[in-house]
C-alpha cells in the first residue's frame, strides 16, 4: 500500500503494534552478524519447531542487537501485559523449556538478564507492562544504566525486515512532518540548532555542511552515507543498519529533501553482507510503502537510494576516495578543494555523512534541535555509540552522551579486564587513533579532549588493552595496517610509513638505538604535515603517542641491545 | 571468450544501467559467480563497459576484495583486526598456516583451501574470529581449529 497522509501512518502503526506488544505471547531471537556468530540461527529454529509442536499462537520473531554483544544469544520475550524480559546466552536446548515456562506465564530466572517496564523509542514510547518484579530492571543494569539510547532507540526491540514495526515506533512521521510542515531551509535550521556533527570521525558540523550543499550552484545534487566502516574493532555502524536499517533510510530521504538531492548512495563495505540484504529488503519497503520513489507522501519531492558494495580498500572511507570508487575508479583520494559539497559525484554537489549522523536525524527532526542540544555538552551534543572490545569483561555496543568519561565506559559499564588483569590503555580512533594510558581515563569522550591526548574520536571503536600488551608491538601493527593500506599516491605516507615499520621492527627485534625514537618522531612530524588525505596525516598517531605514554617500553627494548 | 559465460556478463551488466557504481558492482557479482576474474572476463567487460582494459586491471588489483586467481574451495579468512589482535589472532593464523602447510595468500595443493586475512569483520565482541566461506566463527583458538577443518574435509596427515 502507498502512504499518503499521517492517517495512513497511524493506521499502519496501529495494526503493527499488535505485533509488538498485542495479545500474543512474542518471542524475538537477536539475528544480527554477532548473535548469528554465536547460534541464534540455531536458537530461532529450535524456537521454531517447539511452537509448532505445541500448536500455539506465539509470534516468533527476529530483532537485531540490542548491544550487549558478551550475553548473545539474546531474546526478548514479551507476554501479553508484563514487563518485556531479556534473555541470555540462550541455547537450542533451552527453547522447549522456555516455550514450556511461558505458556503458564512465567520465565526460567536464570537465564534473564533484566526486565523492561517502558521503552521509550522517542518518537514513541511502548508500555509492556508489570509482573516480574523480582527482576531487576533495564535502567539498573550496570550494562544499560549509564547509556542513553537515540542512534540505537530501535535496535534490538523491532524486527528490522518489517517496516511497519518502525511505523509503529514513530518511523517515518519525522519524514511526514518534514516534507509537509517545513521547508528545506527549516529542516537544515534545525540540524544545525541540534549542534550535531559528523560521527564519521572528524565532527565536522552536520546543518553547516548540509547548507553548504544545498548552496552550491547545481542542477543536480546527490547525497552519500558513508557505511565504509573501516576502522577494524569498530562495529557501530554495522549494527546501526542490521538493527535499524529505516532509521538510516529516513534520515536520508529527509537530507535529500533539505539539500535538493534526487539520489542517495549508501556506499557499503563488502565484509558486511548481512547489513547489505537488510538494506536492500528496507528499500524495497520503502518504495513499496510509497515512502522512496516518486511522489512522496504525495508532495513533489522524489528521492531514491541505491546501494554501492565497497571492495575492500581502507582509503575508500575517505570521502574524495569514495568518490572516486563509485565512479569505477581506483579509490584514491583527491585533492581538496574543491570539496564534495562544491564537486563530488560526477562533478555534482555531494553531502557525504556517515551513518550513525543520519540515524540522528529523524530524531533531530521530531523532536527539535533544541532538544537534541541539551543532551551531552555545549559544544559536543548528542551521544555517540562505541564499540567497546578488546580486553574487557562485557564487550558490546554502548551509547553514552557525547562527554561521558572513558573510565565510566571502560570500567562502570565494561567492568574492566578479564581474569583480574589491569587495564593499561584503550585504544581510540582505528589505526590513526591513539593509545590513551590507564592514568587519563578521567577525560571526557569528545572531540576536542582526544585530540588534546594525541588521539581522535574516529568512528567509535574502543579497544581496551591489558597490562599484557605490548605497546611497541601495537604501534607497529597499526603503522603496517596503515601502510599496507596507503594508496600509494603520495610519498610520505608511501614511502614515510614503511621507514617507520622498518624502525618499529628494528627496535621489537631487539636491534634498536636510542636515536631510533628521535627519527620516529622526526618521520611523523613529516607525515603529518605533508601527507594527501587524512590517512597519512593521522598515521603516526599510534606511534606518538605510544612514544609520550609508554616510553619506557621503547628504551626497554633498545636498552637490551646496549 | 565461449559464448555461455559472454552471457553471464551480459546479464550481470544489464542489472546496472546506471553509471554510479557499475564498475564494482558487475566486477563483485561477476567474482561472486565465479570465484575470481579471469584475463578474458575483464577483457570482454572492458569492451562492454567502454573502460580501458588498464584501467579495469587496476581497479581490479586496487581492491583487496577482488582475486585474480581460482581460489581454493573454502576459504578461510582470519580477522586480522585490532580486537581480534589483541586477542590473539597472529597465533591463530601461525597454527593455520602450519595445519594447511600453506601461506597467507595461498592455496593448498589439493585447491580444497584459501587462507586470506582480512581487516575485521565487525564481529569484534566475538574476538578472535574466523570466517569459512559465508559462516563466521567467533572466540576461536588454535586448539579448537583442526575441529573445525574436520568440518570442511580437512585431514590430518
Ligand atoms: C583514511 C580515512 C578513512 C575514513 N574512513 C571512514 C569510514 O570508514 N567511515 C566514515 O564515516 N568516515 C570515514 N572517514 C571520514 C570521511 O572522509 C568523511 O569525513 C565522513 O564520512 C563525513 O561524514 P560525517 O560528517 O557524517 O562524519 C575516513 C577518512 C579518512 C581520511
Ligand atoms: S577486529 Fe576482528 S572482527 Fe573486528
Amino acid at each position: 500500500m502507498r502512504v499518503r497522509s499521517l492517517d495512513d501512518l497511524k493506521a499502519i502503526a496501529q495494526r503493527a503494534l499488535e505485533k509488538l506488544c498485542g495479545r500474543r505471547i512474542r518471542i524475538a531471537v537477536g539475528l544480527a552478524t554477532c548473535g548469528i556468530a554465536t547460534g541464534a540461527e540455531e536458537v530461532y529454529s529450535a524456537f521454531l519447531k517447539g511452537i509448532e509442536s505445541l500448536k500455539r499462537d506465539i509470534l516468533l520473531t527476529k530483532v537485531g542487537c540490542i548491544g550487549y554483544c558478551r550475553e548473545e544469544p539474546i531474546v526478548n520475550v514479551v507476554i501479553p501485559g508484563k514487563a518485556l524480559l531479556l534473555l541470555s546466552r540462550v541455547r537450542p536446548e533451552d527453547a522447549s523449556e522456555i516455550l514450556k515456562n511461558l505458556i503458564d506465564g512465567d520465565v526460567p530466572r536464570e537465564k534473564i538478564v533484566c526486565r523492561v517496564k517502558e521503552w521509550d523509542h522517542l518518537l514513541e514510547k511502548i508500555h509492556y507492562g508489570d509482573g516480574f518484579t523480582d527482576v531487576s530492571l533495564y535502567e539498573d543494569t550496570p550494562f544499560f544504566k549509564h547509556q542513553r539510547k537515540i542512534v540505537l532507540r530501535n535496535a534490538g526491540i523491532i524486527n528490522p525486515e518489517d517496516i511497519e514495526e518502525y511505523i509503529a515506533v514513530g518511523g517515518y512521521r519525522s519524514l511526514y512532518k518534514a516534507l509537509t510542515e517545513m521547508t528545506p531551509e527549516m529542516v537544515i535550521e534545525e540540524v544545525k540548532r541540534s549542534g550535531l556533527r559528523g560521527r564519521g570521525g572528524a565532527g565536522f558540523p552536520t546543518g553547516l555542511k548540509w547548507e553548504i550543499t544545498a548552496k552550491s550552484e547545481s542542477d543536480e545534487r546527490y547525497i552519500i552515507c558513508n557505511a565504509d566502516e573501516g576502522d577494524p574493532g569498530a562495529y557501530m555502524n554495522r549494527n546501526e543498519m542490521e538493527s535499524d536499517p529505516h532509521s538510516l533510510i529516513e534520515g536520508m530521504i529527509i537530507g535529500g529533501y533539505a539539500i535538493g538531492a534526487k539520489e542517495g548512495i549508501i556506499y557499503v563495505r563488502a565484509e558486511y553482507p548481512l547489513a547489505i540484504s537488510r538494506l536492500q529488503i528496507a528499500i524495497e519497503q520503502s518504495r513499496r510503502y510509497g515512502l522512496l520513489g516518486e511522489n512522496i507522501f504525495g508532495t513533489d519531492f522524489s528521492f531514491d537510494i541505491r546501494i554501492v558494495k565497497g571492495a575492500g580498500a581502507f582509503v575508500c572511507g575517505e570521502e574524495t576516495a569514495m568518490i572516486a570508487s563509485i565512479e569505477g575508479e581506483t579509490g584514491r583520494p583527491r585533492p581538496r578543494p574543491p570539496f564534495p559539497a562544491e564537486k563530488g559525484l560526477w562533478g555534482k554537489p555531494t553531502n557525504i555523512n556517515n551513518v550513525e549522523t543520519w540515524c540522528n536525524i529523524p530524531v533531530i527532526v521530531y523532536k527539535g534541535g533544541e532538544w537534541f542540544s541539551k543532551i551531552g555538552t555545549k559544544n559536543n551534543t548528542g551521544t555517540k555509540v562505541f564499540s567497546l572490545v578488546g580486553e574487557v569483561q562485557r564487550v558490546g555496543l554502548v551509547e553514552v552522551p557525547l562527554g561521558t568519561s572513558l573510565k565510566r565506559i571502560v570500567y562502570d559499564i565494561g567492568n574492566g579486564c578479564p581474569d583480574g588483569l589491569k587495564v593499561k590503555a584503550v585504544q581510540i580512533g582505528g589505526p590513526s587513533g591513539g593509545c590513551i594510558p590507564e592514568g587519563l581515563l578521567d577525560i571526557p569522550v569528545d572531540y576536542e579532549s582526544l585530540k588534546e591526548v594525541g588521539s581522535i574520536m574516529g568512528s567509535g571503536g574502543m579497544v581496551v588493552m591489558s597490562e599484557r600488551t605490548s605497546m611497541v608491538e601495537t604501534a607497529a601493527f597499526f603503522v603496517s595496517f596503515t601502510s599496507e593500506e596507503s594508496c600509494g599516491k603520495c610519498a610520505p605516507c608511501r614511502e614515510g610509513l614503511k621507514q617507520m615499520l622498518n624502525i618499529l621492527n628494528k627496535i621489537l627485534m631487539g636491534k634498536g638505538s636510542p636515536s631510533d625514537l628521535e627519527l620516529l618522531k622526526e618521520l611523523s612530524e613529516t607525515i603529518k604535515t605533508t601527507s594527501l588525505c587524512g590517512l597519512g596525516q593521522t598515521a603516526p598517531n599510534p606511534v606518538l603517542t605510544t612514544i609520550k605514554y609508554f616510553k619506557e617500553e621503547y628504551e626497554e627494548l633498545i636498552k637490551r641491545y646496549d | 571468450m565461449d559464448e555461455g559465460k559472454a552471457k553471464i556478463i551480459d546479464e550481470i551488466i544489464s542489472k546496472y544501467a546506471s553509471r554510479t557504481g557499475r564498475v564494482l558492482s558487475v566486477l563483485e557479482e561477476l567474482q561472486e559467480k565465479e570465484g575470481y576474474l579471469s584475463k578474458e572476463s575483464l577483457k570482454y567487460i572492458s569492451t562492454r563497459l567502454n573502460v580501458p582494459l588498464s584501467d579495469l586491471y587496476s581497479v581490479a588489483t586496487f581492491y583487496s576484495f577482488f582475486n585474480l586467481k581460482r581460489a581454493g574451495k573454502n576459504i578461510i579468512t582470519i580477522c586480522m583486526g585490532t580486537a581480534c589482535y589483541v586477542k590473539g589472532a597472529p597465533k591463530l593464523l601461525e597454527e593455520l598456516e602450519k595445519l594447511l602447510k600453506v601461506k597467507e595468500g595461498e592455496t593448498t595443493p589439493d585447491g580444497s583451501f584459501t587462507i586470506r586475512s582480512a581487516r575485521c569483520f565487525g564481529a569484534c565482541s566475538m574476538a578472535p574470529v574466523i570466517r569459512v566461506n559465508d559462516r563466521t566463527y567467533g572466540f576461536m583458538s588454535p586448539e579448537r581449529l583442526p575441529a573445525f577443518l574436520k568440518l570442511y574435509g580437512w585431514k590430518q596427515g
